[in-house]
């Protein structure tokens, strides 16, 4: 192993492979920050470029956009509640409404220190794990995902407002029923598409992020006639752009970071959880674990709420990159666009890429930390000029709110029809909002329905429609159990509540 | 049982949910997947039972946190203004293109939102637009489709 550090250390110390990082850092992070272009998008593009690189450094650039745009998706959600990355759709809990209350500096600062923090700490542990973790997510089988998928979405639901817990879960079978929209994966079945061809494809997840977040916050804003003093603070706050962290507020983030690092880092190492759970998940594990002062302000601005989820979605882009380039089997969507460039270079992940190409699988490891250095220098000192964006007046954000939304979708499909869907999204997320029915449940239920369906699928194929396959194994009973502890929990605490 | 609009919305999320499992029973799948233990319909349907199950037991059982909102403090006007922006964005912008309607949309929504700074406005949409459009096909490389500036003679 210490051959290989030093093979990767050699590589990504080169002049030209910093350089490519620092490129990267800087592309990704624009590209990030509007919403709609995400991580995908940006290394999509830079796909061309890599090949006239070679394998190693096309790798390098590549992690270093997704480290910058999933820091740039983080700008957005803090900013203007518009998560460009699935992964940062639980920064938004708490950074924008910190951003509302003047402090988008601070908010910023938290979310470049958690992700340098969370990145670093996963750089370590992939650095000394990566070949016994590949082992863990072997064992993983269908069954264990369909009832850790199970967990992440009755975990938000109990988790995402106080005793909303129905109408959390309605909004789960609502996120699982629009994802069951298009084409059955495996049979090419057309469902609910009604013969429109738009819909063939199923709907697009940016589609129903901007719709829901984006979009009807900005109508949310309009419809309830915000008071007279809010656009005097929506100025005010772009003026108090402090980025100082204060000591009360570096314990905080002292006790979250590891914990959520860890989390993290696991979650992403799962062949197709990635960042998307692992925010949402230490997210709900946060909110568990502090004390009920700190519990009552998640979703108003804490500290910890939006530490967490930072932290946790930068561990798990490192831990992605576990399975994608040990197994051959991508952690996330983005590492699938870098799986794609890998083979075109004629390079085939899997266990034996740590032989035939070292350099590679090292090099890749250690650039990450040295991206996750220079996307801070890069980043803290930009954050003033970044929070900026929040110096335009609400006449002026709520267009271009709607603009970033309705480009966004024009310039992933080209065609009127997901524009019309999306705005007939955001008024039913509008009106549901006004009622307090939550949209972090739906989001989630949303990315995951495919990858549900999917393992549920080759769970009941192998039992023989049999569902035996929830109890037999222990993995999935110790799931299944955490599951049901968690539900039986939330009903204690409705009872208790009502009864006092 | 108390009727309030929670119980309207979990009322109508139980008729989409009835709505929801029928159409998945509809769902045609090939002869010889009819009957394995999984096809097409199968998930679909556990969803649709999931939706009766949950919406149903939200109209069931009482609700302690009423939710009222107040409707005349409302802006819907504005809100269906903007809405209504939107959607005639949406219908031009492949005919039209890319530039002329996004530029009007966002002047004719700073409009109705109330802002009477006609520079800002204008340089907030058209120029704005211009630099950004700029940004997605001259640098990102990122295809718009824009009949105008093409008649025009500004794109190839």
């Amino acid at each position: 192993m210490i051959e290989g550090i030093l093979i990767g250390l050699t590589t990504a110390l080169t002049f030209k492979n910093i350089f490519m990082v620092m490129i990267g850092c800087f592309f990704g992070t624009i590209i990030g920050m509007l919403p709609g272009l995400g991580p995908m998008t940006a290394i999509a593009l830079m796909i061309p470029i890599t090949y006239g690189f070679d394998p190693a450094t096309g790798l390098i650039l590549m992690a270093g956009v997704y480290y910058g745009a999933v820091f740039g998706g983080s700008t957005s959600s803090i900013l203007l509640n518009a998560p460009g990355v699935p992964g940062t759709v639980a920064t938004s809990f708490d950074g924008y409404p910190m951003a509302q209350q003047g402090k988008a500096g601070k908010a910023l600062a938290i979310a470049a220190w958690s992700s340098f923090a969370g990145g670093t700490l996963s750089a370590i542990y992939l650095l000394f794990l990566a070949p016994s973790l590949s082992k863990v997510s072997l064992s993983f089988r269908s069954p264990d995902y369909f009832a850790l998928m199970i967990l992440g979405l009755t975990a938000i639901a109990a988790f995402s407002s106080k005793g909303q817990f129905l109408k959390a879960m309605m909004m789960v079978v609502l996120g699982l029923m629009l994802a069951s929209v298009g084409q059955d994966s495996l049979s090419d079945i057309t469902r609910f598409t009604f013969n429109n061809m738009n819909l063939t494809d199923g709907i697009s997840f940016i589609l129903v992020v901007m719709a829901t977040f984006a979009m009807s916050e900005a109508l949310t804003i309009i419809l309830k006639r915000n008071d007279p003093t809010a656009a005097a603070k929506q100025v005010s706050l772009t003026e108090l752009g402090s980025i100082r962290i204060n000591k009360e507020e570096r314990g905080k983030m002292y006790k979250t970071i590891p914990r959520s690092s860890v989390i993290g880092f696991l979650i992403g190492v799962l062949p197709g959880a990635g960042a998307t759970i692992a925010s949402f998940l230490a997210y709900g594990m946060e909110r568990n674990l502090v004390k009920d002062e700190e519990k009552e302000k998640f979703g108003k601005g804490s500290i910890n709420g939006l530490s967490a989820p930072e932290t946790a979605n930068n561990a798990a882009c490192s831990g992605s990159f576990v399975p994608m380039l040990t197994l051959g089997i991508p952690g996330s969507g983005t590492t699938a666009v870098m799986l794609g460039a890998l083979l075109g270079f004629g390079i085939q992940p899997g266990p034996r890429l740590y032989m035939t190409n070292p350099e590679i699988f090292w090099s890749v490891i250690m650039s990450m930390y040295i991206g996750m250095v220079i996307l801070l220098i890069l980043n803290l000192p930009l954050i003033p000029y970044i929070a900026r964006i929040l110096a335009v007046p609400k006449n002026y954000l709520i267009p271009l709110i709607l603009f970033f939304s309705i480009t966004g979708i024009y310039v992933m499909s080209f065609n009127n029809f997901d524009i019309y869907l999306m705005i007939g999204i955001a008024v039913v997320a509008t009106f549901l909002r006004l009622y307090d029915f939550p949209m972090p449940p739906l989001i989630l239920a949303f990315v995951l329905g495919g990858l549900m369906e999917e393992n549920l699928r080759r769970s009941l194929l192998l039992s023989n429609g049999s569902w035996e396959f929830l109890w037999d194994r222990t993995l999935t009973v110790c799931i299944l159990a955490t599951t049901i502890l968690i539900v039986l929990w939330h009903i204690y605490k409705t009872l208790k509540k009502n009864k006092s | 049982m108390n009727i309030n609009t929670t119980k309207i919305i979990s009322l109508l999320f139980f008729i989409f949910s009835v709505f929801y499992l029928y159409t998945a029973y509809q769902i045609q799948v090939f002869a010889f997947d009819e009957n394995a233990p999984f096809n097409a319909r199968t998930f679909p349907i556990y969803l649709g039972y999931a939706g009766l199950f949950f919406s149903g037991l939200k109209l069931i059982l009482p609700d302690p946190d009423t939710i009222k909102v107040e409707h005349k403090t409302l802006e819907y006007k504005k809100t269906g203004i903007l809405i209504l922006i939107a959607i005639i964005y949406g219908a031009t912008i492949l005919k039209v293109g890319y530039f002329l309607t996004t530029s009007l949309f966002l002047f004719a929504s700073y409009y109705f939102l109330g802002e009477r700074r006609w520079i800002l406005m204008f340089f907030l949409s058209f120029p704005f637009v211009a630099a950004f459009m700029f940004l997605l096909h001259g640098v990102l490389d990122i295809y718009l489709r824009d009949p105008f500036l093409k008649l025009i003679g500004v794109m190839g």
